[in-house]
């Protein structure tokens, strides 16, 4: 018999535990957390907040600041497409109306079927190579509506594996 | 004999399929039982030929780019196994490629020539002989060494490095630190990325320089969450330089002390602003300080701290290696050394150009940039960043040199050059500056918060139509008020791209519907 998954208030207590000695240590339990779960969750919160003696709203405060961190699970996939003024300069407008329409969402959406989660970015630092995307750790360059149709169709394929 | 070939590893290489390329070369080789040594370099900066692959004749090296995976076939057929190979993507030698050839590679004099993570390398090539020098010196010595380079900090603001390194010297305190700013987050900007992904140890050493020299034992790189490959190399590269003893509790066996360690931003522009930076390493919102207290007196953790950019840290080893004088030999009036410009956007040859200051830009443009990518005319260039003002053709015959910049208005900041062709509506140009102020402002000052909003809607009832007389007039107030009153840069210059905007290009900020007839 398979043993259950440790619950996620069990995954929390263990990052924070491991982390929480370190001067400053927020930032690095938020990413450790994020890391592992997709997305910082709401029980995490209290126990964060008791680890740090900080109170729930000083927490919850660092989260909404930053755009990394999320509060609910992202669709397998995120995706986000650099808007700033290099890859403007490189057609990234046309491109982001294409992928919108494409996925049917907009930005801070998932797409109906779960997979993609849609983000702006405000740099990759591929401002040469633009307009630049990047697929979970995967920053792509030169991408043409046509190269995205072909990310997407990997994005979206399931590997199918025949026993 | 092992023919040594190269498919570089940083981000921009892969995101355009280095990594199959690298990938289908090994196949290939192992099939033919070619004798090959594939090295996954860092990038040379040549970016319009990424992915570059090179190959090590008895001549140099030859370069071949930009290398498709369809290519790939080809090249081998051709080959490219062989050595010297007759091939439509054959740039001749990379050294003789007038884009390389033509700069003044001094910071990045190794970029791109091996493995980033190889300590005999780095070793073979000047690594840690700037250390060894400054080893043997008094810490007094050594703040001096930096003021006599002349070294102006180089995220942007230009502040002199030894002046800031001389007050965290004289700071009396148990504990002090060294916080190396790689948020590199305007946009057009990719040299601390590079510095990273294809010469870590200049960093960790540039690092230890400043610990020694201000006496920190503690460092902290801030880096955005945005470089993912950036992350994974300096953390490897610090664990590799600790086992050999550049860094920890004794470097190079002087009983001296430097802990380092990364830190991972979280996707926020204005903790590229050193207080909101601070913040941020502290585990808090990234809001912006007032100042006084400096950060060098009261800096993270209320400790005396050296806030510098990736550049400024990695012009160190160069500095302490050959002399300050080598160093301030090169540049122009009080702009001494060199800046690694960085070619982005509507350009035909973009990358790294690292040139001593006096350049003018539109040399940097044509000569190396070579003009737009699209081939059309060029019509607008953002040099300094999202907060750098839009230069019109009259303004690019400016030497690139920080204070021949302040004078027109704009700003060198970190090397950053923009380009845009004339399909560009500068409009929108302009209406984009308030709605990134909006997204990244940190709130605190109002000017910035309600200033940035209002900027936008003021924007869109000129282009709409709506009383744009009026409105201008009102933008223009908005903009001053935003210059004088907001709290850090983010704010205060903001407007620059805007009024630029207004003063150049002002037949782009007319009505939508006026501009169609």
């Amino acid at each position: 018999m398979k043993s259950a998954p440790p619950s996620i208030a069990a995954v929390v207590e263990g990052l924070v535990a491991s982390l929480k000695h370190q001067p400053g240590a927020l930032l690095p339990i938020l990413h450790a957390l994020q890391d592992e779960l997709t997305y910082v969750p709401d029980e995490a919160i209290a126990i964060i907040a008791d680890a740090l003696n900080q109170t729930r709203a000083e927490i919850s405060g660092v989260i909404s600041f930053y755009h990394h961190f999320r509060r609910t699970p992202p669709g397998d996939h995120v995706l986000q497409i650099c808007r700033a003024e290099a890859c403007q300069a490189r057609g990234a407008k046309q491109l982001e109306s294409h992928i919108k329409q494409r996925l049917a969402i907009d930005y801070h959406q998932t797409s109906a079927d779960g997979r993609v989660s849609l983000e702006p970015v405000y740099c990759l630092g591929n401002c040469s190579c633009g307009p630049s995307i990047r697929i979970g750790d995967a920053i792509y360059g030169r991408v043409s509506p046509a190269r995205f149709e072909q990310l997407l169709d990997d994005m979206t394929t399931q590997v199918v594996e025949l026993v | 004999m092992t023919l040594q070939i190269f498919v570089p590893s940083d981000t921009t290489a892969c995101s355009l399929g280095a990594d199959a390329i690298a990938a289908a070369i090994e196949l290939a080789a192992a099939q033919s039982g070619a004798d090959i040594e594939l090295i996954r370099n860092g990038s040379r900066g040549l970016f319009w030929l990424e992915p570059m692959v090179e190959v090590e004749t008895p001549a140099g090296r030859v370069a071949y780019g930009p290398v498709e995976i369809s290519d790939v076939h080809g090249l081998l057929k051709a080959g490219l196994f062989d050595g010297n190979v007759e091939h439509p993507l054959c740039g001749g030698l990379t050294e003789e490629i007038p884009f390389l050839k033509n700069q003044q590679r001094v910071t990045f004099a190794r970029l791109g020539l091996g493995d980033p993570l190889s300590l005999e390398h780095y070793l073979a090539h000047d690594g840690f002989r700037g250390l060894q020098q400054a080893l043997s010196l008094r810490p007094a010595d050594m703040v001096q060494q930096v003021m006599d380079s002349g070294l102006r900090g180089r995220g942007g603001a230009a502040f002199p490095t030894g002046i800031k390194w001389k007050t965290v010297l004289d700071a009396e305190a148990d504990q002090k630190y060294i916080v190396c700013n790689a948020d590199e987050g305007d946009s057009g900007t990719f040299a601390d990325r590079l510095v990273m992904e294809c010469d870590p140890y200049m960093l960790i050493e540039g690092m230890v320089i400043a610990g020694l020299a201000v006496g920190a034992n503690q460092g902290y790189i801030y880096l955005r969450s945005e470089y993912p490959l950036a992350q994974r190399i300096m953390d490897e590269a610090i664990v590799r330089a600790r086992a050999a003893g550049y860094v920890g509790a004794n470097i190079c066996g002087s009983g001296r002390q430097f802990e380092l360690e990364v830190r991972l931003g979280a996707g926020a522009y204005i903790c590229g602003e050193e207080t909101a930076l601070l913040e941020s390493l502290e585990g808090k919102r990234g809001m912006v300080r007032a100042k006084p207290p400096l950060p060098a007196l009261k800096g993270l953790f209320a400790k005396p701290t050296v806030v510098n950019n990736v550049l400024s840290l990695a012009a160190l080893p160069f500095i302490f290696d050959k002399g300050a004088q080598a160093y301030a030999d090169l540049g122009m009036g009080r702009s001494r050394g060199t800046l690694p410009f960085q070619l982005a956007g509507n350009v035909r040859q973009g990358g790294l150009v690292e040139l001593a200051f006096g350049v003018s830009l539109r040399e940097l443009m044509e000569d190396f940039g070579g003009g737009t990518f699209t081939g059309r005319p060029l019509k607008a260039v953002q040099v300094g960043g999202p907060l750098g003002a839009y230069l019109p053709e009259s303004q690019w015959d400016t030497p690139l040199d920080y204070e021949a910049f302040a004078a027109i208005g704009a700003v060198l900041g970190h090397g950053g050059v923009v380009m845009f062709d004339d399909t560009v509506d500068m409009g929108e140009q302009a209406r984009f500056s308030m709605e990134f102020c909006v997204v990244e402002s940190c709130g605190k000052c109002t000017p910035c918060r309600i200033g940035s909003t209002r900027g936008v809607e003021v924007i869109d009832k000129i282009r709409s139509g709506q009383q744009p007389e009026a409105n201008l007039a009102l933008l223009d107030e908005l903009c001053t008020t935003m210059i004088d009153g907001s709290l850090c840069a983010m704010g205060g210059m903001t407007p620059f791209p805007v009024q630029s905007v207004m003063k150049y290009f002002a037949d782009d900020l007319r009505p939508l519907a006026d501009r169609e007839r």
